[in-house]
């Protein structure tokens, strides 16, 4: 009896299962040839990670050895390439010329590493990460010491900088977006990701776009758009993969992003099957094992003639880095029509996320154990509304009556952790409530130290507390920034200095975010204090500003823009007047008018102007006037004595002296001033958040005015001798007023909540403390006094300005 | 240059930039002959594309701060569905939803239908 003959291109992972199956199935049924590219026999792909760092050897990950094909009759063809399919002769040609004929064909190219044609990506020293020649080049480099750069912060290039980190090299990882392997973890997860991968020694360089790679006959260092350089002995580019299909087209294959195959499995040459991350299905193309698993049966099956049917699979991913416990699964995006269930504690960060009751996915941090419970729970589709409360507790709580959260909390075991930092479990706060007689949170911190570090489990010990006294508990009322947090303004400040958190999705980490990524109102608030908090380090998330901090313009009820340059103190020139005509004439600015800020406003302007408009501005040596900055505005001036008859003091140059050294800084609401030259109070500087009345004896300083949707007159701070002395209260009140202010908040509003006896104490009484807030004042000044307009000029976030594209239009015909 | 509107999209898919065009939690505008659109870039990398005309009075929803699958406009403070163009909370409008596909990292728009309004 002659046996059908099936030849199998490839012999990854995917073949190899679908030899499997086939055998189990019907040993006899094809004489059976496999061709591979790759000199050896069928081996783990996925556990050449655990080689590369020395965890275990080539030969501990072998799936199917010499052996394996003898007894089960294949025709093992190790290092031989198929480069060409004759569908009309049905044969294949190997590299070597070699021509074999078959009834049946099975296509497991898998997929190719993708190399980012960087100047210098041939250079010897530049590795991919796909096979154990990559693996063993990699060893070869590693034993020489040195630096290693992996481009790509996805699971293989994170995997390989543990790796090589492991065998002795330095290594720094250079991503291209803001937060690691983004596509499978959220940014709060990536966060904690990269916090874990830093403690193990290896840098991590986010939003890091490489420029081209450095060497002359091999790598000595990569080169970043920035300029930066990095030495370096080796490169690994982890930056995605290609499904492999170049042989698939050439035949007359129907391809897409990859070979198209039907639910059986099939190409569109019914005699022709392919498996693995070659194919695409449904659309889908895989990178991950699980797929193809379920593929391999189909497969197998329809090379039977009893075609199967696949469906296409929901993928989980894990990160095999020893001591990094990462899990995500599913579709984790968040919308309206889905709800989410984030739980955070040091370490530790889980969101699950439900549609229609139906879990859909989950990402898993620190504690990985429920992964396989969830993502069974999500391919089950089964309904979990039953358990919803207690589901993000895991499998253990599951299933038992449904509990509200504070029952949730109560039902925890003795020994669950409740305050990471101190240590502190839960049979220790309950014990201590009830043999204390405890009462209130504060209590629980000095008895127990819960809640007492960090204060991200704060809502669980206030649970613990309502748990254990019933109604006799009433939580203290502190307003949260939003829905986001239980937590107040005060509050996150103290935590972000405590701390030392420096970024947006730190700050919701290791504070307990309620939401993945937070609000409109919570995210120009943690900017701010960021930048407040950590001049020059932290950098800038221009999507959590406002439009008009964005893009450094008013924007008015038309979707144009108004434009707002800064006159010092109000003061102007003929060459000035001239540059904004010509500005309002050259781009047909419809209304120029004097504002009530003693300057001058172009409306009516088009955004794609704007960089333009700012452009001709600058050359006549003008800035921004920040008219819509939450920070300094506008200072008004009188004549002052210069003029004026009545005039004191030099009240004009006082005020463009304190614009020039204010202008630039970002504070919790907008800042005005106000100078006058005498009691008359042509400035109007008794209204303003601070104002100075200048007076025959030195000057009198003003402030919480208020002259908006409340009117209030200053107070007055001090009366002092000096301009000097003047300009340095001034500047340390704006300080303190940045480092207290809540967002959004007013200079008055912020004196009446802490009291004008405080601020008077503290920036005019204590010396030492009023100049260590002007030195913060004038250091965090350093890095914000660079004018956004000339930058953007420049071409700084160019693409705010332009469309995308433009569609639907037609030249005409002249 | 003069440029003229077309009466109709003769395809009803049209390319119009890749992701990576528009920024993290912001969003681009794509001129057309029947009006602007906004198309928005979540954190998890999902894209969406509405009308760029707020229901409340027109604000441009390019403009504002996206959040989750929301947008909150930058005039008045509406919050809008990137997913449905609808309006949370209390008040009630609708802005256009435009039909979107990406496909190894390009973006194309469904402006088969823009032209008949939608
Ligand atoms: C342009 C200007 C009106 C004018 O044509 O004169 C103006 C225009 C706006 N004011 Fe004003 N205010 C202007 C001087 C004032 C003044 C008078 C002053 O600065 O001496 C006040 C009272 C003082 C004060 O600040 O309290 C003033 C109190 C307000 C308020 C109320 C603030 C409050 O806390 O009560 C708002 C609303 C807000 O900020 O939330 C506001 C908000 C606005 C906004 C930004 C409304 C908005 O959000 O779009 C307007 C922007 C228009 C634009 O695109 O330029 N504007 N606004 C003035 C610009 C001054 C400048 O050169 O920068
Ligand atoms: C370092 C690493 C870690 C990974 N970790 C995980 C993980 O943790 N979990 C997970 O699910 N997945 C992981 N993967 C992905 C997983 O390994 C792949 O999804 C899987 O190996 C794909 O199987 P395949 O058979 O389609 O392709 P491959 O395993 O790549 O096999 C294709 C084979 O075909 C050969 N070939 C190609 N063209 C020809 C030709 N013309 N002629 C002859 N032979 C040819 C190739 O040389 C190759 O040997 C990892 C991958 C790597 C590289
Ligand atoms: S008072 Fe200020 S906010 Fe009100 S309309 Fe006039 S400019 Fe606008
Ligand atoms: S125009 Fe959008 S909220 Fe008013």
């Amino acid at each position: 009896m002659t046996r059908e003959k099936l030849l199998v291109v490839g012999n990854g992972m995917a073949a190899g299962r679908v030899l499997e199956h086939l055998f189990e199935a019907d040993r006899d049924a094809f004489d059976v040839t496999v061709f591979n590219a790759e000199p050896r026999v069928n081996y783990n792909r996925i556990m050449l990670s655990p080689v590369l760092s020395g965890e275990k050897a080539y030969e501990d990950i072998l799936i199917h050895d010499d052996q394996w094909y003898a007894d089960h009759g294949v025709t093992l063809l190790k290092g031989h390439k198929v480069v060409a399919i004759d569908r009309d002769a049905k044969a294949v040609t190997t590299a070597a010329g070699e021509v074999h004929g078959y009834d049946k064909l099975l296509i497991a190219t898998g997929s190719n590493p993708l190399i980012i044609p960087l100047p210098g990506h041939a250079l010897p020293g530049v590795v991919a990460y796909r096979d154990l020649d990559d693996v063993d080049a990699m060893k070869a480099a590693a034993a020489k010491g040195g630096r290693a750069v992996v481009i790509g912060g996805g699971l293989l290039g994170l995997e390989a900088a543990a790796g090589l980190k492991m065998q002795g090299m330095d290594v720094t990882v250079l991503h291209l977006m803001p937060t690691l392997m983004e596509r499978q973890l959220d940014p709060a997860a990536g966060y904690l990701l990269q916090r874990a991968i830093e403690a193990r020694g290896i840098e991590v360089i986010c939003k890091a776009n490489t420029h081209a790679i450095l060497g002359d006959t091999r790598v000595t260092g990569v080169k970043l758009d920035d300029g930066r350089e990095i030495d370096c002995s080796l490169v690994v580019m982890a930056v995605g993969i290609r499904p492999n299909l170049g042989l698939a087209r050439e035949a007359g294959l129907e391809v897409n992003r990859g070979v198209l195959v039907d639910d059986a499995m099939r190409t569109s040459d019914p005699d022709i099957f392919s498996v693995g991350e070659c194919v695409e299905h449904r659309g889908q193309c895989y990178g991950l094992v699980a797929p193809l698993y379920d593929m391999a049966k189909v497969a197998a099956r329809g090379l039977l003639g009893e075609p199967g049917v696949y469906k296409g699979s929901v993928t989980a991913t894990k990160l095999k880095v020893t001591g990094i416990d990462l899990f995500s699964a599913g579709d984790f995006a968040d919308a309206k029509d889905r709800e989410e269930i984030v739980y955070r504690a040091p370490g530790v960060y889980k969101r699950l996320v439900l549609k229609d009751n139906v879990l859909i996915g989950a990402v898993l941090y620190g504690e990985t154990a429920d992964g396989t419970w969830f993502f069974d729970l999500i391919r089950g589709g089964k309904y979990v509304s039953e358990m919803r409360d207690t589901l993000i507790f895991g499998q253990s709580y599951a299933g038992a009556a449904p509990l509200d959260p504070t029952a949730a909390v109560a039902a925890l075991p003795d020994d669950a952790p409740i305050c990471g930092c101190n240590g502190v479990c839960k049979g220790k706060i309950v014990g201590t409530i009830t043999a204390k007689g405890l009462t209130n949170l504060d209590e629980v911190r000095t008895h127990t130290k819960a809640s007492a570090s960090c204060g991200s489990c704060t809502p669980l010990v206030e649970k613990l507390l309502a748990a254990t006294l019933g109604d006799a508990y009433s939580a203290a009322a502190v307003q949260p920034m939003c829905k986001c947090t239980d937590l107040g303004h005060d509050e996150v400040r103290r935590l972000i200095v405590a701390k030392g958190l420096k970024s947006i999705p730190a700050v919701m980490q290791d504070l307990g975010w309620k939401t993945s990524c937070g609000c409109a109102r919570c995210r120009p608030a943690l900017n701010y204090y960021l930048i407040c908090e950590w001049p020059g380090e932290y950098q800038d998330d221009s999507q959590s500003r406002f439009i008009n901090e964005r893009v450094h313009a008013n924007i008015q009820k038309d979707g144009t823009y108004s434009v707002v340059p800064r006159m010092w103190g109000g003061l102007t020139t003929a060459a000035e007047l001239r540059a904004i005509a010509d500005v309002a004439d050259k781009f047909n600015i419809p209304t120029v008018k004097v504002t009530g800020g003693q300057r001058i406003d172009l409306l009516g302007v088009r955004k794609e102007d704007l960089p333009a408009v700012w452009a001709d501005l600058g050359k006549a040596g003008m800035i921004s006037g920040a008219a819509y900055a939450k920070g300094l505005r506008t200072v008004k001036t009188c004549v002052g004595s210069e003029w004026c008859r009545f005039g004191t003091q030099d009240s004009t140059g006082l005020g463009v002296k304190l614009e020039k050294l204010m202008w630039g800084s970002w504070s919790p609401a907008k800042v005005k001033l106000g100078v006058s030259g005498c009691p008359r109070n042509c400035a109007e500087a008794t209204c303003k958040d601070i104002g100075v009345v200048c007076v025959d004896t030195g000057y009198e300083i003003h402030f919480a005015g208020a002259a908006g949707m409340h009117i209030k007159g200053t107070e007055v701070l001090t009366l002092v001798e000096t301009e000097a002395e003047t300009i340095e209260i001034i500047a340390a009140l704006t300080q303190l007023y940045r480092e207290q202010g809540r967002y959004l908040e007013r200079i008055y509003k912020w004196a009446d909540r802490v009291g004008t006896a405080s601020i008077k104490a503290q920036v005019v009484d204590d010396r030492a403390r009023r100049a260590a807030l002007l030195e913060r004042f004038l250091h965090s000044q350093t890095f914000a006094q660079v004018d956004p307009w000339a930058e953007r000029v420049k071409g700084l976030d160019a693409h705010e300005f332009a469309p995308m594209a433009a569609i639907g239009f037609k030249e005409a015909a002249e | 240059m003069n440029q003229v509107l077309q009466t109709a999209f003769e395809e009803a898919w049209i390319t119009v930039g890749c992701v990576e065009d528009v920024p993290v939690l912001g969003s681009r505008v794509v001129k057309s002959a029947f009006g602007d659109i906004a198309v928005f870039r979540a954190a998890d990398d999902t894209v969406f594309a509405l009308r760029n005309e707020c229901p409340h009075k027109k604000g441009p929803l390019s403009e504002g701060i996206v959040h989750g699958h929301s947008v909150t406009c930058p005039l008045h403070n509406w919050v809008i569905s990137l997913r449905t163009g609808e309006v949370a909370g209390p008040d009630e409008g609708c802005a256009g939803v435009i039909g979107v596909k990406v496909e190894a990292g390009v973006i194309s728009l469904e402006v088969g239908r823009l032209a008949g309004g939608g």
